[in-house]
């Protein structure tokens, strides 16, 4: 696509050498380059979305950390049972002020993938979060959460220690918290996993980020009852920035590098800049008590349904 | 059987059978599958060694237990826990609990509500709702199919039915799930309704009862699914700052996005017998992992020992139960309570 578009500049610069002769040619290719540049995320499907947003080389929650943040302190435990790797969090300044940051941490390569286990956070994970976001009420600093995950981890010791209940906990008490939440969906958001960090004032989503219910390939594997359907299922599951933009949960959309995050990190995080900053004052222009009203109104609405 | 190259009911089948019951028998459960590690290379070798038949055909179709099952059907249902035959009468009156080995069945929305409330009376509301198929989704059959089949089978409109009530004389706001309803699944309407039910109790004060019988979110209205996993949150946050009593009862199964989300967030968690209780479900664990699940996992009984529910109880005790912490939680003081005890 973006190759597409760096053809056509091409073939305009050299159209604009042409006689006058060719204007009509000139006029309907400027037309196309326009239409590719306002739109190109519309053009991908959203099995490239996915794609995209699983990619091996797009930045992780630590690489935006570390370009958008200065003295990031990361700390461990839930006080209960361990450490998470699969989630990592700590105190961090933000353009100088002290702020608490909160983000799955997927990896890199194969020892470090299964260092973090994909991304996928245990319980110790989820209850280290909420133990971070309550050290942040406490001393009233605004809290960053950055989701990338394909979900909370299925396995025997997370549901002995209550997978469940971690996340319901969470979410419980993430929408009562009175400092700022501002989320923002950097890759995969994986179902339960992915909300446990998600109930906040703001949700931003990364242009090629996805938010889902379950995976397309689970999707596929549970109601076309076979593996070959995922793509068919990422389309019907509505899981783009833009789907969510339409269901009234998103608010905002980040633009990402023209060729995707993967391409070009530091682009991505500049880019992720601004819209952080701005989200985070216009929080601040509430009390606490609208805060909360506001916060707790932007999910009370979500739903569509026929009375 | 069939490995062993002899007849089912042969006299050495017999006595390996017996003998693996026997062992099975003496040891724990955690144990057993290491027994059978250590038993069935024996099966093999034995199998080597004296495979003097082999059966090429398919074993002989007895038409004995056809039979009986048209003749007693309507009558009679098989539990399928013990296979013992029940008398379906007898089931009724027992609130469908098998009355040889305890095995609640699964019951509808409507009849838990008439179980659970004092004279099987209540008053239903928020009735109406529909879903609008937000998605216009579609797999292999249309999302919109699913639901006129599931309103037309279970007489309800969506897969909660909200009710008032009382329990021994205390009012409460239930709502009770509907498994047959496309698996109970929670999509924009579960989650409004749920929604609503606690607000009606914030209101009232009256303590709030949730039922849950569910496979989770919905995967038909896609994240709108999902979020009202974070918007019942969010509304029993208030519940619980406004210190309203809600006591959550997980019946099988419980799993998914209601298990993180209202299911596990009572003041009390309970749960009946042997009800399948998780967040992922066992299939998808099995896969992760690429191992069998033990016996029992992710049962009520492992979640009581594990601490995430307060108490399993039979069918039949839930009223007493509930209506002595209705006392507890509530305002009055001097009260003669129930006859319900913990056994032991």
């Amino acid at each position: 696509m973006n190759t597409k578009v760096k053809e056509l500049t091409d073939l305009k610069e050299r159209v604009e050498e042409l006689p006058a002769d060719a204007t009509a040619e000139i006029a309907t290719l400027k037309q196309l380059i326009a239409q590719l540049e306002s739109d190109p995320v519309g053009k991908l499907t959203a099995w490239e979305h996915v794609q995209l947003a699983r990619h091996a080389e797009r930045p992780y929650t630590l690489d935006f950390i570390s370009r958008l943040f200065t003295s990031f302190h990361p700390i461990q435990g839930d006080r209960k049972f361990g450490d998470d790797p699969a989630l990592v969090g700590g105190m961090a300044l933000f353009e100088g002020e002290p702020v608490m940051v909160i983000g799955q941490q997927k990896g890199r390569n194969t020892k470090e993938r299964l260092y973090r286990n994909y991304g996928m956070a245990k319980p110790e994970g989820y209850r280290k979060s909420i133990r971070l976001m309550r050290m942040a009420e406490k001393f009233n600093r605004p809290i960053f959460t950055f989701v990338d995950t394909p979900g909370a981890y299925p396995g025997i010791g997370a549901e002995a220690r209550g997978q469940a209940e971690a996340i319901a906990r969470n979410l419980r008490a993430m929408a009562r918290l009175r400092v700022p939440i501002v989320v923002t969906v950097l890759g995969e958001g994986g179902s339960g996993g992915a909300l446990a960090l998600s109930l906040g004032d703001r949700i931003l989503m990364l242009e090629h980020s996805i938010y889902s219910v379950i995976s397309p390939e689970s999707c596929s594997a549970i109601l076309w009852k076979d593996q070959d359907h995922a793509k068919e299922a990422a389309e019907a599951l509505r899981l783009t920035a833009k789907d969510m933009l339409s269901f009234k949960i998103l608010d905002e959309i980040v633009p990402e590098p023209p060729e995707g995050s993967h391409t070009d990190w530091d682009e991505a995080a500049a880019l992720l800049k601004q819209p952080l900053l701005r989200n985070l004052e216009e929080i601040r222009h509430q009390s606490v008590e609208e805060m909360l009203t506001a916060r707790f109104e932007k999910f009370r609405r979500i739903g569509e349904y026929l009375e | 059987m069939h490995r062993l190259g002899f007849s089912a009911g042969s006299p050495q089948v017999r006595k390996v059978y017996r003998c693996r019951l026997y062992l099975s028998k003496l040891f724990h459960w955690g144990l057993s599958s290491r027994i059978e590690e250590l038993f069935l290379p024996v099966h093999f070798h034995y199998h080597e060694q004296m495979a003097w038949f082999q059966r090429d055909k398919s074993p002989l179709q007895t038409p004995v237990h056809q039979e009986k099952r048209v003749q007693t059907e309507g009558l009679f249902t098989k539990c399928p826990n013990c296979e013992n035959v029940i008398w379906k009468k007898e089931l009724e009156s027992s609130l469908h609990v098998c009355p040889k080995c305890d095995h609640h069945f699964k019951i509808g929305a409507r009849q838990r509500l008439e179980f659970l409330l004092d004279e099987g009376r209540y008053k239903e509301f928020d009735a109406h709702l529909k879903s609008s198929d937000p998605l216009h989704f579609v797999d292999k059959k249309n999302y919109k199919e699913r639901l006129a089949k599931a309103v037309k089978s279970t007489g309800s409109n969506e897969a909660v039915v909200n009710a008032e009530g009382t329990i021994h004389g205390h009012p409460v706001i239930c709502a009770a799930m509907e498994y047959s309803f496309i698996g109970g699944s929670m999509g924009s309407v579960v989650g409004e309704k749920i929604t609503r039910a606690i607000e009606n109790s914030l209101d009232s004060r009256k303590p709030l009862i949730v039922v849950s019988a569910s496979g989770g979110a919905r995967m038909m209205e896609g994240v709108l699914s999902l979020m009202q996993m974070a918007k019942i949150s969010a509304a029993l946050a208030r519940l619980d700052e406004q210190r309203v009593p809600y006591i959550s009862l997980l019946t099988d199964p419980t799993t998914g996005g209601v298990t993180a989300s209202f299911a596990m967030l009572g003041d009390l968690n309970i749960a009946e017998p042997r009800a399948l209780i998780g967040f992922a479900g066992p299939r998808v664990i099995e896969q992760t992992i690429r191992q069998k699940l033990p016996e029992g996992f992710q049962r009520s009984e492992f979640l009581l020992e594990h601490g995430m529910v307060d108490a399993v109880l039979s069918r039949k005790d839930l009223p007493d139960f509930i209506a002595d912490w209705l006392v507890f939680m509530g305002n009055g003081k001097s009260v003669s309570g129930s006859k319900f005890q913990v056994p032991g």
